[in-house]
């Protein structure tokens, strides 16, 4: 009889590449639900273009251009349309959403060498360049929960953040909370429930497919840094009363709004493009944290978070060769 | 909160099949092969012949230079041949092989069950001893323990651990020694205490194991200075650089021998060992190896002489299954897959696992995605990833500034990784090059 | 707008300054023949020479007093030759090597016994055990040597799972040598006929024909048939000099084992690898 032999460690944590991809995708179900009940059809045909058309890229460029094996099984494929779907207004025209699908797939990933070694997030690179490309359908956000039979002639409205960088800050007292935490805003279909994002978060870090370093270093220094400015705004306009109570709104508010809870939580984590040190996880969070309130108070978008995360990506390489884990032996 | 070591690990499935296995003797072979290099350093060198006839516990293989150990006869009877056999995995060595007759012991070794717990050699005397005994360390890594217990002069050991964590899954062997020879383990402690000149014992256990913890316990307590840890299961506690930490709460600077903390590791088997040496005059011929794997029919622990032959002990235990792929020496995680069954089980075989068609074989392998869980799991704060691909490469002077030397081979950085890889692979060729490396340096 | 234009003609040509003072004030005066040499070698930079690459060959070429120990196996003799005018010495012709594999284990030969899985590095391979088959000096067939080579001159052939050299490529920089665990490859004369054993098994002759059916068993057979006293027996392996090897073959016949190759690149009358089609592993 032949022995199999093989070096050591003979048995394996069973935790796979695929089932890591698959878990985030089980994670967003709920953000996802939510956007179905808050942007109806266009949400799901916008989600579900995006996720095929990633496939279908992916398969194409690894079986007619590299003539390798297709690995669009392994989950990787359909986690980025996901992800670039949530990215997108839910009225957006399919072929737009394609055009992003073959830009993230093909040129973040593919043209990179494919999965692992690509620099940027894929899904995030796809929603730049629409951004860049097409800024009038990128920022026609459909009112929540008005129109969820109609998809590209949905009635819009603006976002929460572009209204408060039109009206500032005093806007803040008009905001209802709790309509962030359930997700009746406009926005991106996939970014606007805070507490079915933050299900999907418990989720992964039960799991341990992601670890707390990245989400909770971007969210706290976003929302640290939006406290102190809304605190210095108030003071500075010489209103003591009601200044902390302010400043805290504003924070909670910037937590809340916009894409930072998605990106902080499923985009920014990814795996590939984000640092393997738990210290450099969180030097990248907070460059992250940082950037996204940068660009939100004085940049020319109301939204950074996709900038920030993609600028950050850039710093990833760096932050690995600079920071080093903790050594055994080395106080 | 239980103690256990600070940075890194992982806790694989344990599958302490046999836990509960008392230690059962087994018959003695037919025939014996002893190798003359089954421990760290030189090899030693044979003192019998063709023809000679030995009894038990004869010296057969003398220590041929301090980090060495002596070989004793494990059977009686005679010797019918000196020459080169394959070892486990097919690599060629001198090998003594005995033709057993009866069961004939040497005078001088005490074989009455009577406990002695009264020490009275000194501690040079003891350390003699256990270099004529043969002893090495038992756990797996058979370095001679007479080495180990006298470090150089400019470190003063404070503190003796001993090691019976077995944090490998599958084994037990330490575990049903505990169970069945706690006062033995006990007595070899302070023989080892005596030697070294310390007062403070501290025995690590694995809270895997509450009844060797309890048993241990209660039996410590009429022995001054042996303090019972319990420690919270993890892999790989039975390392030595994480078990001190995990006990005294203190790091092996990098590049420093473990007594620099002032603690001396010892296995538990090593210390049941010295005890029968020291206390009984019984020279190492003898061990437990625990026989297991899902599907084998009998495992167990079973006390083995030296030298028998691998597959007359899985005979013993029912027999390879059908479905059998991989024999493996040790445990899951660091033992070695073997290919030769008809070779002798040796000094540092504490467990033989057969894993079956399902679990013997690696995933695909995916590319990296560089999601940084072996750099969550190991144990040395080293980045494997990055490692294997520095050794993969040949970029040996890059590696050794990345420490690729202080890495333990544990194998949790391939245990964790998600897409597969054979990190620890490359890593070992790796570190291999760069000890090279540095050894030649040094020597010009 | 005039202001853009003037500021970034200002930036540029403050820039330009500082490159242009910098490169003369750091220039480093070389030997022009560095230069020279460096470009009529190949530029392989494959390490082959025993330098880090073809410009510090040139180096060396410059710093040498003679050039009797320096030799660019890419280029072989020719570029030697035009190598040394530039330097005003003379080089002297070196007879053409080619690496060779002394290693006959194929399947049948050397019965397979154990499956390995894990790393294909052969490096890996040698670290854990024997390798697939019993024997502990063989051909462990994980292509390190293929890898190693930059010119793509061997290839793992899928039946025998043993590297074939080809002689059209082979330039005998030797990194294939160096990459082999088990030293099984060689460089040697480029001779006609070769004459070699395949064999690299320094175990005794029970122990070695037992592991496989066609090794050196040390019997020294061909060392008493050499009329030029070329074949010496270290270790129970016969070795065969290839500076005193006179391509006479009366070693082959006379083998026991077979173990004794004779490679004719020009006659194509190979009896040695591939003889027999054997059986896929």
């Amino acid at each position: 009889m032949e022995l199999t032999v093989s070096p050591a460690p003979h048995i394996h944590g069973r935790l796979s590449a695929s089932q890591c991809m698959y878990s985030v995708i089980i994670a967003l179900l709920p953000a996802f639900a939510v956007s179905l009940y808050f942007f109806g059809v266009g949400a799901l045909i916008v989600t579900l273009t995006s996720i095929l058309s990633c496939i279908v890229a992916e398969y194409l460029i690894q079986k007619y251009l590299l003539k390798v094996k297709p690995t669009v099984g392994d989950g990787s494929a359909i986690l980025t349309g996901l992800l670039l779907g949530f990215n997108l207004p839910s009225n957006l025209p399919i072929w737009i959403v394609i055009i992003g699908s073959v830009v993230a797939i093909g040129i973040a990933k593919m043209a990179f060498g494919g999965l692992g070694n690509n620099l940027f997030n894929p899904a995030l690179v796809g929603r730049v360049f629409l951004l860049i490309s097409f800024p009038t359908y990128m920022t026609q956000w459909p009112l929540p929960a008005v129109s969820r039979w109609s998809y590209t002639d949905a009635e819009t409205g603006a976002t929460l953040l572009s209204k408060l960088k039109e009206e500032g800050s005093q806007w803040v007292s008009q905001v209802n909370i709790s309509d962030l935490w359930i997700g009746n805003q406009g926005g991106s279909l996939g970014e606007v429930g805070a507490i079915a994002l933050l299900i999907g978060f418990a989720f992964l870090l039960y799991r341990r497919i992601i670890s707390w370093h990245i989400p909770v270093s971007i969210l706290a220094t976003v929302f640290v840094f939006s406290f102190a400015l809304g605190l210095g705004e108030e003071l500075s306009a010489s209103q003591t009363t009601g200044a902390w109570q302010h400043a805290f709104d504003f924070a909670l508010i910037q937590l809340l709004s916009g894409g930072l809870l998605l990106g902080a939580i499923y985009m920014a984590t990814d795996y590939v493009t984000s640092p393997m040190t738990s210290k450099g996880m969180i030097v990248y969070g907070i460059g992250i944290g940082i950037l996204t309130v940068v660009i939100r108070q004085w940049g020319g978008y109301p939204e950074g978070v996709s900038f920030a995360i993609l600028i950050m990506n850039a710093f990833t390489p760096l932050i690995n060769n600079y920071i080093k884990p903790k050594r055994f032996g080395r106080a | 909160m239980l103690k256990t070591f600070r940075i890194g690990g992982i806790h694989p499935n344990e599958h302490k099949l046999t836990a509960h296995c008392p230690v059962t003797p087994v018959a003695i072979p037919k025939q014996v092969s002893i190798m003359l290099n089954q421990h760290i350093g030189a090899p030693a060198n044979c003192i019998v012949k063709k023809g000679d006839t030995v009894k038990v516990g004869t010296l057969i293989a003398e220590a041929s230079g301090f980090v060495s150990a002596n070989i004793h006869s494990p059977v009686s009877g005679t010797v019918s041949k000196v020459d080169k056999t394959a070892n486990a995995f097919g690599l060629y060595a001198t090998t003594i092989v005995i033709d057993t007759e009866g069961d004939e012991w040497e005078e001088t070794i005490d074989r009455s069950p009577e406990l002695k717990e009264e020490i009275t050699l000194s501690p040079q005397e003891i350390i003699q001893k256990i270099a004529q005994a043969g002893i090495v360390g038992l756990g797996g890594a058979t370095f001679p323990t007479h080495v180990k217990l006298t470090p150089p002069k400019e470190f003063k050991p404070t503190v003796l651990i001993v090691n019976a964590t077995e944090c490998e899954p599958y084994l037990t062997d330490d575990h049903a020694l505990m169970l069945e020879s706690p006062d033995q383990i006990l007595v070899g402690c302070r023989i080892l205490m005596k030697a070294i000149g310390v007062e403070q014992t501290y025995i690590g256990i694995e809270n895997n194991k509450p009844d060797a913890i309890a048993l241990l316990e209660q039996h410590a307590a009429r022995y001054l200075g042996i303090t019972i840890v319990p420690l919270r299961t993890r892999y790989p506690q039975g390392g030595e650089k994480q078990l001190i930490d995990a006990i005294l709460h203190k790091q092996v600077a990098n590049g420093a021998l473990p007594v620099s903390t002032g603690a001396i590791v010892q296995n538990v088997g090593t210390a049941f060992a010295v005890y029968e040496a020291i206390q009984k005059n019984k020279p190492l011929v003898d061990r437990v190896v625990t026989v297991t794997g899902d599907h084998i029919a009998k495992p167990g622990n079973y006390r083995v002489r030296l030298g028998m032959s691998m597959r007359e002990l899985i005979d013993i235990a029912g027999g390879l299954p059908q479905d059998c792929a991989k024999v493996i020496l040790g445990g899951p995680m660091m033992g070695k897959a073997v290919s030769n069954l008809d070779s002798p089980i040796g000094k540092g075989c504490s467990g033989i696992l057969i894993l079956d068609e399902e679990h013997a074989h690696r995933g695909a392998i995916n590319p990296c995605i560089r999601c940084g869980k072996c750099v969550e799991a190991c144990p040395m704060g080293l980045e494997p990833f990055l490692l294997a691909k520095l050794s993969e490469n040949h970029l040996y002077d890059r590696a050794e500034k990345e420490l690729i030397t202080s890495c333990l081979e544990c194998g949790c950085c391939a245990y964790s990784c998600p897409s597969n890889r054979p990190i620890l692979d490359f890593i070992r060729i790796g570190k291999n090059a760069v000890n090279r490396i540095i050894r030649s340096r040094k020597q010009s | 707008m005039v202001t853009s234009i003037i500021i970034l003609s200002i930036i540029g040509l403050v820039s330009a300054t500082l490159l242009y003072v910098i490169s003369r004030k750091f220039h480093v005066e070389e030997d022009s023949r560095i230069d020279e040499i460096e470009s009529i070698l190949p530029g392989a930079n494959c390490g082959g020479c025993g330098f880090a690459g073809c410009r510090n060959f040139a180096e060396q070429c410059v710093k040498a007093t003679s050039l009797d120990n320096l030799l660019c196996p890419v280029g072989g003799n020719a570029v030697m030759q035009k190598i040394a005018p530039i330097l005003g010495m003379q080089a002297v012709e070196q007879a053409p090597r080619i690496a060779v594999v002394r290693c006959n284990g194929s399947c049948e030969n050397r019965p397979q016994t154990s499956h390995y899985e894990g790393a294909h590095s052969c490096a890996v391979v040698a670290a854990l055990y024997s390798g697939e088959s019993n024997c502990n000096y063989g051909c462990l067939g994980e292509g390190d040597c293929a890898a190693a080579c930059d010119f793509g001159g061997i290839t793992m052939d899928p039946i025998t799972r043993l590297p074939y050299v080809d002689p059209n490529i082979c330039i005998a920089c030797g990194s294939c040598v160096k990459a082999c665990p088990r030293n099984i490859i060689e460089l040697r004369k480029r001779q006609e006929p070769r004459v070699f054993v395949a064999c690299n098994n320094r175990d005794k002759g029970i122990i070695a024909r037992k592991v496989c059916s066609i090794a050196c068993i040390g019997c020294g057979k061909c060392a008493k048939s050499c009329p030029n006293g070329a074949i010496t027996i270290t270790d129970n392996l016969a070795y065969i000099d290839d500076s005193l090897c006179l391509s006479c073959q009366a070693c082959v016949a006379g083998c026991p084992t077979h173990a004794i190759h004779v490679v004719n690149e020009s006659a194509k009358e190979n009896i040695s690898i591939n003889e027999k089609e054997s059986a896929i592993c």
